[in-house]
């Protein structure tokens, strides 16, 4: 049995019904966890000292809209000393978009976790500094959502070109 | 969702700074986003005690160009172009790592030569990304002919990717399934002088500072951080084997054939900004041991996958094969489609670890792409490294983390 079987096995065995499934695609394992299993999985693959994972590798989220449950965020967690990369996985209705913030077990998280929070509009729950990282601060939306149009601008002709100057979004002396 | 401004007050930004800078004690200066020494457009906000630096809070997107989201909307093959954007000293690592990511997804094979030849102009690529941090860290110090020397030299590199991609910085040469196309024949003898030439200059640059007392006392005992912090920190590359962890993906976990190559990962001992200086120079001559290796060894064959369903057939086939002029116009019409699963690629950049997490949707166009960027990381770790030093030597640190911002914000 290799490391990251044992790490599967050892958190089906540590979540109990938090652990949701795992799939395997083209060697990598990814396992999907229920929000709430999060942090105590996370920590469990850090602490268990036969596990060792201490290197948290990446950390992003997609968008599956308009199906539901619409997020996914997603988790690399890599283990130096077995030199083998873990993904997670947890599923977020588009209605309830929190999940634990990771940053008091890894503190990397900090930005990676404010960068989702910028893009996708995912709150994490005890981050310690929750602020758009990438976009400016009075941005409407989150870029990356599926239900947000790349470049919308809505179009003006003579009649409604007032109109729609008024409300545009750019600065006026 | 309405286009309305949305405000910030001052009191949702006060947490940042200490209670002392509320009441007037320690100063708040802005250090950029245009400033020379920031690599970039990247804004500091600094809480200064004189002329100590109590904190310092970086603040990132001046460059953030939605490069994830525009890729959504072009194919595959389209998209490339994208990702030599977002790292610009490092294009074409950028590009491998997109590749072999869909290469991966799709289960695309690459022949062997143009995997040779994909290391070969990573590492060369690698070395010209070295050069230039190097030039411009001596630079914030105030070692100005490191510089000039630097940029010579780098130009010689880049004239090496000019000559396979017509294209110094934006090469996207790397293709699913292999490259755009062979190297010219000059490539060889070009590649060859550059191993004879560059092992003499770097010994200058390091005649010009690694004893210099100068230099040595810039770099120091400066930015000091541990490996177990700089990990727990986020830090890749360099700057994390600057503290003496040995982790370079490219031993780790090889890919393009990294494993047939003997070279060493350098690693530092102190941490601080003059070890991570060391490894990087050390680094330069191992991708020139790489490059050498992969050039006696560079096998003759074909440079692009012969798998018509991903790679277009060459033009001499379109008059002769029905075949080949249908999966010519399927590819340039539509593209080739990926399964609706993903996959997470991890590479070894100039900067760290550089990963591509890839989804598909069964579609010709990425469903998702992300970047997991080295400099994102690394520039996490600023505050942790400033705090305690001389406005002056923040900028050495900054220097020494070797960000690139087109990284940062993507």
């Amino acid at each position: 049995m290799n490391h990251v079987e044992k790490a599967v096995d050892s958190l089906r065995g540590a979540l109990g019904p938090a652990f949701v499934g795992v799939d395997v695609f083209r060697g990598q394992t990814t396992v999907e966890l229920a929000a709430g299993g999060l942090q105590q999985a996370v920590r469990h693959l850090r602490d268990d000292p036969g596990l060792d994972f201490g290197f948290l590798a990446a950390l992003t989220a997609a968008d599956r809209w308009p199906a539901e449950p619409r997020f996914a965020v997603l988790y690399q967690v890599y283990s130096l000393a077995h030199n083998v990369f873990l993904g997670l996985r947890v599923r977020l209705d588009g209605a309830s978009a929190e999940v634990d913030s990771l940053e008091s077990i890894f503190p990397a998280a900090n930005w990676h976790e404010r960068e989702v929070f910028d893009l996708f509009g995912i709150t994490f729950r005890g981050h310690s500094d929750l602020r758009r990282i990438l976009m400016p601060y009075d941005w409407v939306g989150h870029p990356l959502r599926k239900d947000q149009p790349q470049g919308y601008e809505e179009v003006q002709f003579t009649f409604n070109f007032d109109e729609i100057d008024r409300r545009k979004p750019y600065a006026r002396e | 969702m309405g286009l309305t401004q949305m405000d910030i007050t001052v009191d949702e930004l006060k947490h940042l700074v200490s209670d002392r800078a509320l009441q007037g004690e320690t100063m708040l200066l802005n250090m950029g986003p245009q400033h020379p020494s920031t690599h970039g457009v990247l804004r500091l906000l600094l809480e200064l005690d004189g002329e100590v630096v109590v904190n310092c809070i970086p603040d990132i997107g001046y460059l953030h160009t939605g490069i994830e989201k525009n890729m959504e909307s072009k194919t595959y093959t389209q998209a490339i172009v994208m990702t030599d954007r977002m790292d610009y000293l490092n294009t074409m690592g950028n590009v491998l790592v997109y590749v072999l990511a869909i290469e991966k997804l799709v289960d695309l094979d690459v022949p062997p030569r143009a995997q040779s030849v994909r290391v070969i102009l990573t590492e060369l690529q690698r070395i010209a990304s070295h050069l230039v941090w190097l030039g411009t860290h001596a630079l914030d110090l105030a070692a100005m002919s490191v510089f000039l020397y630097c940029f010579r030299e780098r130009e010689l590199i880049l004239d090496v990717l000019e000559m396979c991609s017509g294209q110094r910085m934006m090469t996207s040469y790397f293709r699913p399934g292999g490259l755009w196309r062979d190297v010219p024949p000059e490539f060889e003898p070009a590649v060859r002088s550059i191993l004879e030439l560059m092992p003499g200059r770097i010994d200058q640059y390091e005649d010009l500072l690694t004893k210099n007392p100068l230099w040595i006392d810039r770099t120091r005992r400066i930015g000091v951080i541990s490996g177990p912090e700089a990990l727990r920190a986020g830090m890749t590359g360099p700057s994390l084997r600057g503290s003496g962890v040995s982790w370079d993906l490219r031993k780790a976990q090889p890919y393009s054939g990294y494993e047939q190559y003997e070279f060493d990962v350098p690693v530092g001992s102190n941490g601080d900004v003059y070890d991570r200086y060391l490894c990087r120079m050390e680094e330069m001559r191992q991708s020139l041991r790489i490059v050498e290796q992969a050039l006696r060894n560079l096998p003759s064959g074909p440079v692009l996958s012969g798998n018509r369903k991903f790679v277009p057939p060459p033009r001499s086939e379109l008059g002769e094969s029905m075949e080949a002029l249908i999966h010519h116009f399927k590819l340039w019409t539509e593209g080739f489609s990926a399964p609706a699963a993903s996959v997470f690629v991890p590479v070894e950049s100039p900067r760290g670890e550089l990963a591509c997490y890839l989804e598909g949707d069964g579609g010709p166009k990425p469903y998702r792409v992300h970047f997991r960027t080295p400099s994102f990381g690394n520039l996490q770790a600023l505050p942790q490294l400033a705090r305690g030093h001389l406005v002056a030597d923040l900028v050495g640190i900054i220097g020494s983390l070797d960000i690139v911002l087109g990284d940062v914000d993507r």
